[in-house]
């Protein structure tokens, strides 16, 4: 066999050892995504509850809750960015990373400081690699976030929100939120929300006429108890719709790498078969040079 | 009757019809029929028992919660809940 064949045959199978691991990288995502949705789902009724136990005392009561009211005078911003824990998955961190860049920029500009919270092991890397302040992260659990993971992102940035900005470095008079939004199989895309201070007013979920709720102790105690899960619920629904969003993402990367595995093997074959006929030829030709020159050698010496 | 569902924020527990709701809020003990006022509650450490329009009792011990009822819908929302038949 000629050296440009043997070539061509070894990065052939190279390319469809790659491409079976891809392919297998993207049928595990395939069956993740429908789990990770599934999630999404079975957290709403918990969530719709949630929104509108919230609004119905916010709206009925004329309570004033450290968690609703906005500083007159804010100094620092929370931004908590969700991304993924492992790569493989196209832009997905890249995108949440920037929108959370966009941002902060905004947030400075208007005079804010801004304290970083990551989830994910690529935001941690990317903001590490570029000596960028990082004031707490979490990571380990991107792909599948349980509620306690939630509650213990969540519990540290109410915490902060909680302590006073003017005179705590940590405290923050503002909390934001980067996910990837999972709209469907094929659209992801990356959202900023403000969290707190909370804007009550959700007419989406209230569905007709709020009934006159009684509160038991009373609504103060309630909105007391209801925020910090309002917030909980939050977080933990950013994080499956980016886990959903991050497989995904996975799955139609890794889609593209078979794709191009496929072609790449396709244009080896190709080259393969030339490089094999051009073989053939060239030792046709010599076969045919050779037994033309014993011809015409014997013919000479008759 | 009282359409009743208890949710966690990972799953939905419980749902179904029931003659009457248990519940202990941070102010005491109380009991819920059909036809209750709209009532929003914290509910207090301890168990949550529904008594099933066929006549089973389901208990269901719930770490922080709420209750909210309106309109014979019943809802409790717990942190994690272990059913206790």
């Amino acid at each position: 066999m000629g050296a440009q064949l043997r070539i061509y045959r070894r990065r052939m199978r190279s390319v469809k050892a790659t491409k079976k691991i891809t392919k297998a990288m993207e049928l595990i995502s395939a069956s993740r995504i429908v789990k990770a949705q599934q999630k999404v789902a079975a957290s709403s009724p918990y969530a719709n509850e949630l929104t509108r136990a919230v609004s119905a005392v916010a709206s009925l009561s004329s309570t004033n809750h450290p968690l609703t009211t906005a500083s007159a005078n804010p100094k620092r911003a929370a931004v908590l960015i969700i991304t993924a824990d492992r790569g493989m998955a196209g832009a997905y961190s890249n995108a949440a990373i920037k929108e959370g860049d966009q941002l902060v920029t905004l947030l400075q500009s208007r005079g804010l400081e801004v304290n970083s919270y990551l989830v994910g092991r690529k935001g941690i890397n990317f903001y590490k690699f570029r000596n960028r302040k990082i004031t707490a992260s979490w990571s380990g659990f991107s792909d599948n976030p349980t509620y306690s993971h939630a509650k213990e992102v969540s519990d540290s940035l109410i915490a902060a929100f909680i302590a006073d900005a003017q005179t705590d470095l940590n405290g923050v008079d503002e909390l934001h939120i980067i996910y990837t939004e999972f709209k469907s199989m094929i659209t992801q895309t990356p959202e900023a929300k403000r969290m707190l201070p909370l804007e009550v007013v959700e007419s989406v979920t209230t569905a007709g006429l709020l009934p006159m709720y009684e509160f038991e102790p009373n609504a103060g105690e309630v909105l007391n108890a209801l925020l910090p899960r309002y917030i909980q619920a939050r977080v933990f629904n950013a994080m499956l719709q980016s886990a959903a969003s991050e497989h995904a993402a996975r799955r139609r990367a890794m889609k593209s790498a078979t794709d191009n595995a496929d072609d790449l093997i396709k244009s080896l074959t190709r080259l393969a078969n030339a490089a094999r006929q051009a073989e053939i030829t060239q030792e046709i030709s010599e076969i045919v040079g050779g037994a033309d020159a014993l011809a015409s050698a014997s013919a000479g010496s008759e | 009757m009282l359409k009743v569902e208890v949710v966690t924020p990972e799953k939905r527990v419980w749902s179904g019809e029931a003659k009457m709701v248990l519940a202990r809020t941070l102010e005491g003990d109380l009991g819920i029929l059909s036809d209750h006022a709209p009532l929003l509650g914290v509910l207090a450490d301890g168990t949550v028992s529904i008594k099933a329009a066929d006549g089973s009792v389901n208990d269901f011990v719930i770490n922080g919660g709420f209750i909210s009822v309106s309109k014979n819908r019943v809802s409790i929302l717990g942190e994690a809940e272990a059913v206790k038949n």
